[in-house]
C-alpha cells in the first residue's frame, strides 16, 4: 500500500529508521520475569485511532476464521507486509520506540503470527482461568505477545492479569486453570497508551470488567525470523544489574527458583552466545570435568 | 433437613513440609456460591498449609513426589506441592 501517511499516522513514522533499542538490563528482565512494560510508548492520537479500528471492527484478525479466507494464509508472513497500510495500528507498529522493542526481542523482520482484539463488556464479571497461550512449546527460541492498552485500565476495569516468572514454564494451555492466585500476580493497571511485552509461556488471565464502559485490549503475537542473538544494545552485558535480574526468584517460585534460575541462564547464554556465562555458579558447577 | 457438602482449598507450598509457606490458592465451594476466580485475592488464605489444618481444614490429597525424569532435572511445570484440604459444610440443599 503506498497511500501518503497523514496526522498521526504521519508523526508516527517521521523517524522510522531510528530503533531505539533496549539495555541489557531490560532484556535481563524479559528473560527474568517474562514481561516488560511500557509505559505512554502509544501517543494518544493514536491510542484514539486504534480504538476506532477496534470499535469498526476495521482490522478484523485472523484468529479463528475459515481457511478460505485469506486471513488464513497471513501467519508467518513479515508483519511488514501484513499491516502495510498507513493508520491505526499498523501506524502503532512503525512508531521507532516500538519497532526498537520488537528488534531487540526477537530481532529483523518480525512473522506475523496473529492479533485478536479482547473486549470484555461493562460489567463482565467473570475471570477468565489462567491460560498459557498456544500448546505447549518446547523452543528454545521465543515468540513475543504485545499487549495494548488503548485507553486508561483501572483496576476495577481488569485488564490482563499475568504471573511474572511463569513463562519458561512448560505447559499447556489451560491445564493451570485449576489455580486461582498466586503471590506476586500482576495485574494491568495503566493510563492510556501503554504496551506490555511477554514472552509466549507468560501464564495470565483476562480480569472482570466491573465498570460501566467496554474495555479492550489488543493483542498481537509476532515470531523472530533469525536467531535471538545480541539483538538488542548489548553494551552493558556486563553490568552487574544484569546478574542480580537473572538470579531473584519470584515470591510464588518456592523451592523451584533455583530452577528457573537454572532455565534463565540458559536462556541469557542462548541470546549472548556466551556459553560460559554464569551466575553464582549455577550452571559451571554442572559442567565441572567428571572425575 | 441439612445435607452435607464439601469445600476445598487447594493451597500450594513453597516445599514438601506442611508447614512451609503458601505460593498460590484455589477455593471451590460445594456448599456454596463462593468458588474463588483467577486473580480475586492478593494474600494467601492462611501462610502455611499447617495453618490451614489448625484451622479445622482436614488434608485429604499430598502430592506425590516424584524424582526427575534424566534429561529434564531442571524443567519446570506445574506447581509441585499441591495439598488438597476439605471441610464439609451442613447446607439446606437438596438430598
Amino acid at each position: 500500500m503506498t497511500a501518503a501517511l497523514t496526522g498521526a499516522a504521519a508523526a508516527a513514522s517521521s523517524s522510522i529508521a531510528a530503533r531505539p533499542l533496549l539495555t541489557s538490563a531490560q532484556m535481563a528482565h524479559f528473560v527474568a520475569r517474562g514481561f516488560l512494560r511500557f509505559d505512554g510508548i502509544v501517543p494518544h492520537p493514536l491510542c484514539a485511532e486504534a480504538l476506532r479500528e477496534i470499535e469498526n471492527n476495521a482490522r478484523p484478525g485472523s484468529y479463528g476464521v475459515k481457511h478460505g479466507d485469506a486471513r488464513a494464509r497471513l501467519a508467518g508472513q513479515p508483519l511488514d507486509d501484513v499491516w502495510n497500510d498507513p493508520g491505526g495500528i499498523a501506524a502503532v507498529m512503525r512508531l521507532p520506540a516500538i519497532r526498537g522493542v520488537v528488534h531487540s526481542l526477537i530481532g529483523p523482520g518480525a512473522l506475523y503470527d496473529h492479533h485478536h482484539a479482547h473486549t470484555v463488556e461493562a460489567q463482565h464479571r467473570w475471570s477468565q482461568p489462567w491460560h498459557a497461550d498456544a500448546i505447549i512449546d518446547p523452543r528454545a527460541a521465543f515468540d513475543i505477545q504485545l499487549f495494548f492498552f488503548f485507553h486508561d485500565t483501572p483496576r476495577e476495569m481488569g485488564g490482563t492479569m499475568i504471573l511474572p516468572g511463569s513463562h519458561l514454564r512448560r505447559v499447556h494451555e489451560s491445564d493451570i486453570a485449576r489455580y486461582q492466585n498466586f503471590l506476586g500476580q500482576l495485574p494491568m493497571v495503566c493510563q492510556a497508551g501503554t504496551l506490555l511485552v511477554c514472552h509466549h509461556g507468560m501464564w495470565h488471565c483476562g480480569q472482570p470488567n466491573f465498570t460501566r464502559a467496554r474495555r479492550h485490549m489488543l493483542k498481537l503475537r509476532l515470531n523472530p525470523s533469525v536467531p535471538q542473538r545480541l539483538t538488542w544494545d548489548a553494551t552493558d552485558r556486563e553490568a552487574p544489574e544484569v546478574r542480580d535480574l537473572l538470579t531473584t526468584p519470584e515470591p510464588w517460585h518456592g523451592n523451584e527458583g533455583r530452577l528457573e534460575i537454572v532455565n534463565r541462564l540458559r536462556l541469557w547464554r542462548r541470546l549472548t552466545g556466551d556459553d560460559s556465562f554464569d551466575a553464582d555458579y549455577w550452571l559451571t558447577r554442572l559442567e565441572l570435568p567428571r572425575g | 433437613m441439612t445435607r452435607p457438602r464439601q469445600q476445598l482449598l487447594i493451597l500450594y507450598l513453597a516445599n514438601s513440609d506442611l508447614g512451609s509457606p503458601v505460593g498460590a490458592w484455589s477455593f471451590y465451594d460445594g456448599a456454596g456460591n463462593k468458588t474463588g476466580m483467577s486473580g480475586d485475592s492478593a494474600t494467601p488464605p492462611y501462610p502455611t498449609g499447617l495453618a490451614a489444618m489448625q484451622d479445622g481444614w482436614r488434608v485429604i490429597q499430598l502430592a506425590t513426589l516424584r524424582p526427575a525424569q534424566p534429561g529434564h532435572e531442571h524443567e519446570t511445570s506445574y506447581l509441585k506441592f499441591e495439598v488438597v484440604l476439605e471441610k464439609l459444610v451442613e447446607t439446606a440443599g437438596a438430598p
